[in-house]
């Protein structure tokens, strides 16, 4: 996810974005933004958060037809805030309250207004710590990149 | 046949007292914690995983140590507790193109775009025990790291197919769902779908043993290792109530892309032709061994003769699953008083004829027998 820090999106392409930045986001950077909210608003939940299972898929020859993997734990919630807006969170693992903060800023976040403030206090840092984490890992592997050289024979004109 | 049998109560809550005894072992050793299990035994936890069915190494590490280590009882415990929960979907299928390679090697191009990652392997190791590790309590340096590429990883199946050599994957068949082992029993014959999944499911040893006889000759196929991929997966999942997916999360998966001979037919011309691998984590074995013996189950759809073990789908699926294998090998520890109690009256039986012709002469015998 490499959108630029200012242009913040909009439509199905940007809900999209922060529902995966949410969903991959650390439990305690949510819970701490939330906490610093001046107003956070109150919401219903309609439901969960729950946990259960997605199906994952592979296809054959990584690129032919589907075949089932295995499965993984996901959690859901859907909230609804005060002036009717429904935030949905769908996050991978078993944390309940995770998927609830996410339902919650999901909603927050369909507010131009909020969205501005929530796309540099939220958005952006977790961005920035997925980015950090894979760079991290990219340069480790580069590093055992092999470099081969070939053996030069004496007998071998210059 | 096996009879109810009541009582040994006391004696079942005795012996599950003292497992749970002998699971933390002398308790002047400090416990395992989970987050241990996970981050320092590791690969057990990805096997458990892969072969358990359902990618959470929290669960796994939890199953590792609820069964002391134990990987096939691990195995069986993260498939109990899968059934707890409802499925609310199925993921989008990986796209391991977008892998965040980790590891990536190739036997048969040297200098292919991306180049030969070898990633935390233990090959080239020299298998000699490190005292260090006993001594414990020094943490290794820092691995060194050096600017990433941008070079994209082309995959090598793609860029055999991009010069017609290599057997083209088939496309999904329209409005059709893949094989769900979890939801549908073992059928015969078998799509590739269901027998992929049985093979991710499959037992390491068995899978990778089955895939070493094609090696030895019980079904060749000259494999070449196209190419080995490990590292974190994008895992999207629709939402229903939005209609769009996203990418909630990843996953580590370790594939492979074996390139096998191929004489061709009439049709399709020589061509070389494709097995599989995929599993959860860093399974390099696994999935090596996985591709060998995918390719061997296609023996029919490519028209070779099925004459050996790992190319019979009937005797590898059936017999993949360690849950199902430990199941009915361990179920002969249970009571069959009565089904014993049978034979050793037959035995008793046939042992007293048996004597009793012993001690007849011989031309009475005879007669007994022409009768």
């Amino acid at each position: 996810m490499t959108v630029p820090r200012n242009d913040v999106p909009t439509g199905t392409e940007a809900r999209r974005r922060w529902m995966g930045l949410l969903a991959r986001g650390a439990t305690e950077r949510l819970e701490s933004v939330w906490a610093a909210l001046p107003d956070a608003p109150a919401y219903d939940r309609l439901r969960g958060p729950e946990i259960g299972l997605v199906m994952l898929r592979g296809r054959a020859g990584g690129t032919g037809a589907r075949f089932n993997v295995g499965e993984m734990p996901v959690t859901r919630c859907t909230v609804r805030l005060a002036d009717g807006r429904v935030g949905h969170g769908w996050i991978q693992g078993r944390d309940r309250r995770k998927a609830e903060l996410a339902a919650a800023f999901d909603a927050l976040l369909q507010d131009d207004e909020a969205r501005a403030g929530l796309e540099a206090s939220l958005l952006a840092p977790i961005a920035a710590d997925l980015d950090g984490a894979h760079a991290a890992a990219a340069r480790k592997a580069a590093a055992t990149r092999v470099e081969f050289f070939t053996l030069v024979r004496g007998d071998n004109p210059k | 046949m096996y009879v109810a049998v009541k009582g040994g109560e006391r004696a079942i809550d005795a012996a599950h007292a003292w497992l749970a005894e002998v699971r933390r072992g002398d308790p002047s050793v400090p416990e395992l914690s989970l987050a241990q299990i996970r981050e320092q035994m590791a690969i057990a936890v990805h096997r458990v995983m892969t072969e358990g069915s359902l990618a959470d190494p929290d669960l796994a590490a939890l199953a590792v140590k609820q069964a002391r280590g134990d990987l096939v009882e691990a195995i069986f415990l993260l498939r109990a507790y899968r059934t707890t929960l409802p499925r609310f979907g199925n993921a989008v299928p990986f796209d391991t193109g977008r892998m965040a390679v980790r590891r990536r090697v190739s036997a048969t191009y040297k200098d292919l775009p991306g180049g030969q990652v070898l990633g935390p392997t233990f090959d080239y190791t020299h298998r000699l025990l490190d005292f260090a590790l006993a001594a414990g309590g020094v943490d290794p340096p820092a691995a060194p790291e050096a600017p990433a590429a941008v070079e994209p990883m082309a995959s090598v199946a793609g860029i055999l197919d991009h010069e017609g050599l290599m057997e083209p994957e088939r496309a999904d068949e329209a409005g059709s769902e893949p094989f769900d082992l979890t939801r549908e029993p073992m059928g015969f014959p078998a799509g590739r779908d269901q027998r992929l999944q049985a093979l991710v499911r499959g037992d390491e040893g068995f899978v990778l043993a089955l895939g070493y006889s094609t090696q030895r000759g019980f079904g060749g196929t000259h494999p070449f290792v196209g190419e080995v991929r490990m590292g974190e997966v994008p895992v999207e999942v629709e939402i229903p109530e939005l209609g769009f997916a996203v990418e909630i999360g990843a996953v580590t998966l370790t594939e492979c892309q074996m390139v096998n001979q191929f004489r061709g037919t009439a049709e399709t011309g020589p061509r070389f032709t494709r097995g599989y691998g995929l599993a959860f984590g860093e399974s390099e074995r696994k999935a090596m061994g996985m591709a060998l013996v995918d390719r061997a189950l296609r023996a029919e759809e490519l028209g070779e003769r099925a004459i050996h073990p790992a190319q019979d789908e009937e005797f590898v699926l059936m017999h993949a699953d360690n849950v199902e294998a430990s199941g009915f090998v361990q179920h002969l520890k249970l009571p069959h008083y009565v089904d014993f109690q049978a034979d050793l009256d037959l035995v008793r039986r046939l042992k007293a004829e048996w004597e009793a012709r012993r001690a007849t002469p011989p031309a009475e015998g005879l007669k007994e027998a022409a009768e």
